[in-house]
């Protein structure tokens, strides 16, 4: 019975990835810590072809999207994050794209919620 | 559970260097059969390399020395981690999971969509800074801000009047949650109508603003946000007295209905019963008043379904007496017995809005509102008399989308406006019906980072103004981190409502001249103007504490303008613009919060503001040419339970200012050609008890500076020098306050 459910559950799955679904909703977590984290990853998740909203929270570090799934799967996403230096779970940046960040960035060594002490919210 | 096998296929592999690994995963079955599974992750551990297979399950991901685990993934499915130390083909089988170890869909809408890097000028007034001047509507809500000038209307009602870039409201666009509220018969006395409690917010923009509120703006808009009933307090109430014998009472009743249904009852009362004159004048120096407003909010909200909507009516009864102190209505009005005064205004208000965001696209929305008001006032002054019905509608459609991603958006949509006019102006009768519709269509660009700009344009056909197009146009550049530049572009017209935006001048023995040229509007043309300027803004932190530095200049330059000429004191002449008319306003302003618990604010503001009157291009007058501004702020440490103590000072010093000539008057009525500069003070203390209860006590105008010849005239009222208009400091001297604020 259990074998059934979990097997209807990933045909329906793979039945809506299938689908290739214009306005797709997802989520997943990707590391920072501050403002400017959040500008940096919004705007490399953004510069994908097919990403249409990305909105990264900081408390929880969630990624928020809107993707054209025909256009873009989450493999590219994150790998243009990974590209601007903010790791998840699948891809790490390189030691090179990480160093690159801005020192108040470096949410390796610190992974606190930084965004009440260091803002980049030019008004 | 039969045990699944792992399978690896290890394809004879090629002599030749390969630096990819191709492969196909397929869903596992007992029958081992190629079922490819598209969308799989496939990426070596703790690399910045992956990729997702294709619709048959097949990939090709780039192979490396660096990297040897390499990771198989899908939602549904066992994560799988296969070792690889050369690159070869790779066929693997995933196994179906229970348990879902990636969260796909999230359902939580942000309460308020953060707006990056916009391109307009805005500064947020928010309820903190509202509590600093205790007292007591709208018009009285921007003397702790340097963007606004307050100005003293008359030397008999005690009203505030409020400019913007050196042009005075009815140049800007007073919005009430985007509707436009002081306008046509309100712009007297409309900021006074709505009570400061009633505030949640202030934006004011600076210069011109967006296509979607409409085409009357010039020099800015204003927008007050007022209290939501779901977010308020379940009660509140305000009470508050000065010594002069003004008394103010606010209630807030907020209640939960259901999950998605609230409503708020607003009530709001003052009274001024005790005639107070202490320049010993003859006339009072406030009027006696009594206003009533109650308004009844109703909202409802569903971020599941993704709407939200707003329902509100509003009552507003003010009466104000003023003129010689023992004037008595009933058997002075209209005799040389005491001049007096009564202003009666009765106004209702009613608005639907309604707005939609899709809510699986948060960028996507769309917004419907529409209102209705009536607004009439009786009046006279000594033998003057002035009334006005205003009936007014306005009513919006807004759509708010991307093109491609959110770094591209656009709103557009279309609005429709009336307003009918019946005027009573000394018993000459005044009708005129104003419609408007129009379309508008803006777009915003922001690259996230350096640069952001928004450009709008509107198209609106209106039966007085003709159909016309306005442009306008917002940039915002970040040369460098916590700085930026901005610019902006805006055209704007308006109809003139030449009696109801100076009715002060009947209070005054000024005979009223309309040198009209056959307009279709009182026989004037239409008021048009264009806006422009630049700003910069700096954010710093100095000794480890924050603070910004800011300079702007803008320019409005008259194509035409209803002038209003009170160069000669024996009358008041309006006529259409007949070669200059411009102000241009530069302001710097620094902000720095000096101590843990010290902020200050220092503002400088200097205007150049000319019009060509009868008598030649003139500064405008009583207006200071220089302005300076401080407001320092400090609060302790607030205790657990939200006790502390607050404290606030604001200092403004005030230029000469040029007064309209007197000089054809008899030598005892004249005032010279200008007042000297002065300075006024403000403080107040607020003693925070608990998250409950707090009281404050301030005054205004504490070096108790005064204008003792505000009254031109005054032993003479019914004679031909008698004059309230040119008023320049304040009337009353010092004056003391105290209130208190409860919720729960």
């Amino acid at each position: 019975m259990m074998k059934r459910i979990a097997i209807l559950a990933v045909m329906f799955v793979s039945v809506v990835g299938m689908a290739q679904d214009k306005n797709k909703k997802t989520t997943f977590e990707v590391d920072g810590k501050c403002e400017m984290c959040k500008m940096r990853i919004e705007k490399a998740a953004l510069g994908v072809t097919g990403v249409k909203y990305a909105s990264w929270d900081i408390p929880t570090h969630q990624l928020s999207l809107v993707v054209d799934e025909r256009k873009a799967n989450s493999m590219q996403i994150k790998s243009a994050i990974a590209a601007v230096g903010h790791d998840t779970k699948e891809l790490k940046a390189t030691q090179e794209a990480y160093d690159a960040v801005h020192p108040c960035c470096k949410y390796r060594e610190d992974n606190t919620d930084d965004s009440t002490t260091h803002k980049n919210d030019n008004p | 559970m039969k045990s699944f096998l792992i399978i690896l296929c290890c394809l004879p592999f090629l002599a030749s260097a390969q630096d990819t690994i191709q492969g196909m995963v397929m869903e596992a079955n007992p029958d081992n059969k190629h079922l490819g599974l598209p969308g799989a992750n496939v990426y070596w551990q703790g690399s910045p390399i992956g990729t997702m297979t294709k619709e048959d399950g097949t990939f090709s991901i780039p192979y490396s020395k660096e990297y040897n685990k390499l990771i198989i993934s899908f939602v549904g499915f066992q994560t799988d981690t296969l070792t690889i130390d050369q690159p070869k083909m790779v066929h693997h089988w995933l196994q179906p999971s229970n348990e879902l170890d990636e969260v796909v869909v999230k359902q939580k809408k942000e309460a308020v969509q953060k707006t990056f890097f916009l391109a307009q000028n805005v500064v947020t007034v928010n309820s903190a800074e509202l509590l600093k001047a205790a007292c007591c509507n709208l018009s009285e809500s921007f003397e702790t801000n340097p963007a606004i000038d307050v100005n003293f209307n008359d030397a008999l009602t005690g009203t505030k009047r409020i400019e913007m870039l050196g042009l005075t409201s009815p140049y800007l666009l007073i919005t009430q949650e985007n509707i436009p509220m002081v306008r046509g018969a309100s712009q007297a006395f409309g900021l006074t109508f709505t009570p400061g409690t009633w505030v949640e917010s202030i934006q004011i923009t600076k210069g011109a603003g967006s296509v979607v509120n409409g085409y009357e703006s010039i020099s800015g808009q204003i927008n007050t946000e007022l209290q939501k009933p779901l977010t308020d307090v379940p009660l509140f109430v305000n009470g508050y007295a000065n010594l002069n014998g003004r008394l103010e009472l606010n209630t807030h009743f907020n209640t939960k209905l259901t999950d998605e249904w609230s409503t708020g009852l607003y009530i709001h009362g003052n009274r001024r019963d005790s005639e107070v004159d202490n320049n010993n004048d003859g006339f009072l120096d406030n009027p006696l008043a009594n206003q009533i407003n109650v308004m009844n909010r109703w909202q409802y909200q569903n971020p599941e379904k993704g709407w939200v909507s707003f329902f509100n009516v509003r009552y507003l009864n003010d009466e104000k007496q003023v003129g010689e102190s023992g004037f008595n209505p009933e058997t002075d009005r209209f005799t040389t017995n005491a001049w007096g005064s009564e202003i009666n205004t009765e106004r209702f208000d009613g608005s639907v809005k309604l707005g939609y965001v899709f809510p699986n696209l948060p960028f996507q929305s769309f917004g419907f509102q529409a209102s209705y008001s009536h607004h009439a006032q009786d009046s006279y002054f000594g033998f003057n008399t002035y009334d006005i019905d205003h009936e007014s509608i306005y009513s919006n459609l807004l759509f708010n989308s991307i093109i491609g991603n959110t770094k591209h958006k656009f709103k557009t949509g279309i609005s429709f406006a009336y307003d009918g006019y019946d005027e009573l102006v000394n018993g000459t009768i005044f009708t005129r019906s104003d419609r408007s519709a129009g379309a508008f269509f803006e777009y915003s660009y922001t690259n996230l980072e350096k640069l952001s700009f928004t450009a709008g344009a509107r198209f609106d056909t209106h039966n007085r103004l003709g159909n016309f197009f306005t442009p306008r146009l917002h940039v915002r550049y970040t040369p460098w981190e916590n700085g930026s530049f901005r610019g902006s572009f805006g055209l704007g017209r308006r109809a003139a409502n030449i009696f109801a935006e100076n009715q002060r001048m009947f209070a005054s023995s000024r005979t009223i001249q309309l040198n009209g040229n056959g307009g279709n509007i009182y026989g004037f043309d239409a008021e048009k103007a264009i806006n422009y300027g630049v700003s910069f803004i700096q954010k710093f932190k100095w000794f480890d504490r924050p603070g910004d530095f800011s300079i702007d200049f803008y320019r409005t330059d008259f194509e035409n303008q209803v002038v209003v000429d009170w160069e000669n004191p024996r009358e008041i002449v309006f006529s259409n613009l007949d070669g200059d008319s411009y102000a241009n306003s530069l302001q710097v302003e620094l902000n720095h919060r000096v101590l843990p618990n010290v902020e200050v604010r220092a503002a400088y503001k200097f205007y150049d503001v000319k019009t060509e009157y009868q008598t030649g291009l003139l500064q405008k007058p009583l207006q200071a040419r220089h302005r300076f501004f401080t407001n320092v702020g400090y609060n302790t440490q607030p205790k657990e339970n939200g006790a502390q103590w607050r404290f606030d000072y604001t200092f403004n010093l005030l230029g000469e200012q040029r007064l309209p000539s007197t000089g054809a008057n008899p030598l005892e009525y004249q005032l010279g050609e200008f007042a000297d500069g002065y300075s006024l003070m403000n403080a107040q203390v607020t003693k925070v008890f608990s998250n409950k209860f707090e009281v404050y006590l301030g005054g205004e105008n504490l070096t108790n500076f005064r204008q003792y010849d505000a009254v031109l005239g005054a032993d003479d009222p019914f004679g031909d020098y008698f004059d309230t208009t040119i008023v320049y400091a304040p009337i009353f001297g010092r004056m003391l306050y105290m209130g208190f604020r409860f919720k729960i």
